[in-house]
C-alpha cells in the first residue's frame, strides 16, 4: 500500500531570489532516490506539499513544467513558519516532497482551444508551468492562440523575467505584461491587470477559455471584465487556495461544501465555484 | 454455527484464552462514566454501561498517533529523511462496542480508505480489529439510532454480536473474523437464537423514541441550506469548545504536526476540530470560517448535507446521542437535522402559503 503521508526525499539543488524585495525564492529540487521522479509525474496546475522535517509542510503549486525533466521547481513566498524556515535553507539541504496533489488545468478539454491566461503578482507559478507546457514543440500545435496578461506592482516583482522577455519575442504567444505605475526602462503596459485584460484580451467564445490566478482583489475586478468580454462561467478556470494539511482529501479542513480544495480542486471553473459556499 | 451460547461462568476463561492471541479492549468504569481501554491480562470488560463517554474510534484512529520519524543529526547517514512508523498491527478486538459505534467505523472508513488514497495506519488498524458488539437493551433518552439507519441490534460493521442474558451471552457470528474469534475463545456451543433475538430487538427498538427526519435532506439545495436563516440562532449559545467533534464517533478531521526532541523528530496525526478557528486560518490572517456561526454550520452541513450528497449512504451520524448529552450549551443535532430537513426558503414558503 502506498503511503500518501510519506514524502519523497529531495535535495535542494538551487535557490534563486525571484523578486526584487526578496520575499519570493525559487527552489529547485532533485530526487534522492532513482525512480521517484517518475512516480512524481505531474500535470501543469497541480501542487505538492513541501515537507521540512521538524518544521512542517506547506502546499505549493508546482512551478516547473511536466516537459522539464530532472528536477522540480517551486516559487515560495515567505509568509509563515514553514516558508520562513525554507527561505533560510541552503543548497544541498535534504527535505521532503509529497505529491503531486490535486487536479490540474483541464488539458484534454483545452485541446484545440484558444487560451487566455490572466495572472497577478506571485500567483504565476502554475501558470508558468502551463505556458512552458503549451509552448513545448510537442504540444504547441494542440492549442489555438495563447494570450497572457500578467501584472505585478513593479518590473522587479514580476516572476521569471528572463522567460517573460523571451516569450515577448515569440510570435506563437501574445504577451501583455503590465506594472502598476510607470517605471524607467519599462516598455510594456502600465495599469492594473483588470483594465489591461479589458483592452488586450481576446473576446470570449465557445472555443476560448480563460485561466485566472491572482490575489483576491485582482480576481474580484477581473471576473466582471471577462464576463463583459463574453467568457461564460464554465469557460473561466480558477485555482483556489485553502489551509491544507494532508493534501489528499482526508484531514477535512479545506472543504468548500462537499468539494475539497485539495483533492477535488484546486482547479475549478467559476461555474463550479458559484455552486459552492464561499469558504476559501 | 450462527449462534453460540457462552455461559457467563466460562466468559473469563474464554477471554484469558483470547488474550494469548488478541489485544482486548473493552468498556471500563472511570469515575462516573465509562470509556474503552486496553484490558490487562485477566481484566474483564465492564458491561454495566449504556454507552461510553468517548466512542472507541481512538482504538483505530488514536487522538495522537506518530506516523513518521526522522533524524536531524547531520552526522547520521539518513538525516532529514522521513520514515514511516510501523504501527502495531497485531490482532486486537473491541469487546462490547455498541452497534452505533460499529456503524460509525464504517462511515469513517469512507474517508480513510478511498479508491485513490488509503490511509495505511487506519487500514492496518481496521484489518487487525475484530468488532465484538454488545446489543443495546437499555438505550438512553438521547439515543436516536433507529432513525439514522442504525439500531440497537444493528449488525453493520460487527464481526460478532453479543446479547446479554441472565446466565449467558448469546453470540451471533456475523463474519469469518467473528467465527475465528469465537473459536479462539473456545465458544463453540451452537444454539438457536433467531426467534429470541427478534423479540428482544423489537423491544429494544421500541424504547428508542427520539428520532430525526432526513428524507428531504438529499433534495434540499445545498446553497439554500448554507444560507438558511437558522444558523445564527443555533450558534448563539455555542462556545466552540469542540466537545461534539471529540465525542462524535464519525468525526474524522485531523491535523499533522511535527515535534522535535534533541536531534530526533516525529510527525503526528492529531484529532482536530472544525469548531476551532485555527482549523482553517490562512497564513495571511484571512479565515474562510472565521466566525463561530460559520464553524458550527460547517459541522452540521458536513454531517447532514455534504456527506449525504457525496456518498449517498445517509447522514454522517449514527444517533449515539453523545453530542446531545455532552454539549455544554444543549445544542441538539436532532433539532438541527429536522430544521435542515424541513427547511423551505422564504420564497418557497410564500409560494406554499399562496
Amino acid at each position: 500500500m502506498l503511503n500518501p503521508y510519506l514524502p519523497y526525499p529531495v535535495r535542494i539543488d538551487d535557490i534563486e531570489i525571484a523578486t526584487e524585495d526578496k520575499s519570493l525564492k525559487t527552489f529547485k529540487f532533485v530526487f534522492l532516490n532513482p525512480g521517484d521522479e517518475e512516480k512524481f509525474a505531474y500535470n501543469a496546475g497541480q501542487f505538492a506539499e513541501l515537507s521540512v522535517p521538524g518544521v512542517g509542510e506547506i502546499p505549493i503549486g508546482i512551478a516547473s513544467s511536466p516537459v522539464e525533466k530532472g528536477f522540480v521547481k517551486f516559487t515560495v513566498f515567505r509568509a509563515g513558519v514553514v516558508t520562513s524556515h525554507l527561505h533560510n535553507m541552503k543548497v544541498g539541504d535534504i527535505m521532503g516532497l509529497r505529491g503531486p496533489l490535486g487536479n490540474w488545468y483541464p488539458w484534454d478539454l483545452l485541446e484545440g482551444k484558444n487560451i487566455l491566461i490572466v495572472g497577478g503578482g506571485f500567483a504565476f507559478t502554475t501558470l508558468r508551468s502551463s505556458i512552458i507546457y503549451m509552448l513545448d514543440p510537442e504540444n504547441r500545435s494542440r492549442f489555438g492562440n495563447i494570450d497572457v496578461v500578467y501584472g505585478a506592482r513593479t518590473p522587479g516583482m514580476l516572476l521569471y523575467k528572463d522567460e517573460l522577455v523571451a516569450w515577448e519575442k515569440r510570435d506563437d504567444i501574445n504577451m501583455h505584461l503590465t506594472i502598476d505605475a510607470p517605471a524607467d526602462g519599462w516598455e510594456y503596459n502600465v495599469g492594473f491587470t483588470p483594465p489591461v485584460t479589458e483592452q488586450k484580451a481576446p473576446q470570449g467564445d465557445d472555443a476560448t477559455y480563460a485561466i485566472v490566478c491572482g490575489p483576491p482583489i485582482m480576481i474580484k475586478f477581473t471576473l466582471p471584465v471577462l464576463e463583459k468580454l463574453g467568457y461564460a462561467h464554465d469557460h473561466i478556470i480558477m485555482s483556489l487556495e485553502n489551509r491544507m494539511k494532508c493534501g489528499f482529501g482526508m484531514c477535512g479542513r479545506c472543504g468548500i461544501g462537499k468539494e475539497l480544495v485539495c483533492k477535488d480542486g484546486p482547479v475549478f471553473t467559476l461555474d463550479q465555484i458559484n455552486k459552492t459556499p464561499k469558504e476559501y | 454455527m450462527t449462534f453460540v451460547k457462552i455461559d457467563k461462568k466460562q466468559w473469563a476463561q474464554g477471554l484469558a484464552t483470547l488474550q494469548k492471541s488478541y489485544r482486548l479492549f473493552g468498556p471500563s468504569k472511570e469515575k462516573d462514566y465509562y470509556n474503552y481501554k486496553a484490558l490487562d491480562v485477566g481484566e474483564q470488560p465492564d458491561f454495566g454501561f449504556s454507552n461510553t463517554r468517548l466512542s472507541p474510534k481512538a482504538i483505530l484512529f488514536p487522538q495522537s498517533e506518530t506516523i513518521i520519524e526522522f533524524s536531524l543529526d547531520e552526522n547520521a547517514a539518513d538525516h532529514h529523511i522521513m520514515k514511516s512508523i510501523e504501527t502495531d498491527s497485531s490482532p486486537r478486538a473491541i469487546l462490547g462496542i455498541r452497534p452505533c459505534d460499529a456503524k460509525a467505523v464504517r462511515l469513517v472508513n469512507l474517508n480513510f480508505d478511498t479508491p485513490e488514497y488509503q490511509d495505511p495506519y487506519w487500514v492496518k488498524a481496521l484489518d487487525a480489529t475484530t468488532f465484538v458488539g454488545l446489543a443495546c437493551d437499555d438505550p438512553k433518552s438521547t439515543c436516536f439510532c433507529t432513525s439514522t439507519g442504525c439500531g440497537p441490534y444493528n449488525e453493520e460493521g460487527l464481526d460478532l454480536l453479543l446479547i446479554e442474558e441472565d446466565a449467558q451471552y448469546l453470540a451471533k457470528v456475523l463474519t469469518d473474523k467473528g467465527r475465528a474469534f469465537a473459536e479462539a475463545a473456545g465458544w463453540n456451543t451452537a444454539t438457536d437464537g433467531e426467534a429470541d433475538i427478534d423479540a428482544r430487538k423489537a423491544t429494544a427498538e421500541a424504547k428508542i423514541t427520539a428520532s430525526v427526519s432526513m428524507e428531504n435532506l438529499k433534495n434540499q439545495d445545498l446553497m439554500d441550506l448554507h444560507g438558511a436563516s437558522f444558523w445564527e440562532d443555533i450558534a448563539f449559545a455555542c462556545i466552540n469548545c469542540g466537545t461534539c467533534t471529540f465525542t462524535c464517533p464519525t468525526c474524522w478531521c485531523f491535523d499533522l504536526q511535527d515535534e522535535v526532541h534533541g536531534k530526533t523528530g516525529k510527525r503526528m496525526k492529531n484529532w482536530d476540530s472544525c469548531m476551532f478557528p485555527l482549523f482553517t486560518l490562512h497564513t495571511t490572517g484571512h479565515n474562510p470560517r472565521g466566525t463561530k456561526t460559520q464553524r458550527l454550520r460547517q459541522r452540521f452541513m458536513h454531517k447532514l448535507k455534504y456527506f449525504v450528497d457525496k456518498y449517498d449512504t445517509g447522514i454522517m451520524c449514527v444517533g449515539c446521542g453523545r453530542c446531545v448529552s455532552q454539549c455544554p450549551v444543549n445544542i441538539d443535532i436532532r433539532r438541527v437535522c429536522d430544521l435542515m430537513n424541513n427547511y423551505k426558503t422564504d420564497e418557497a414558503a410564500c409560494t406554499v402559503q399562496d
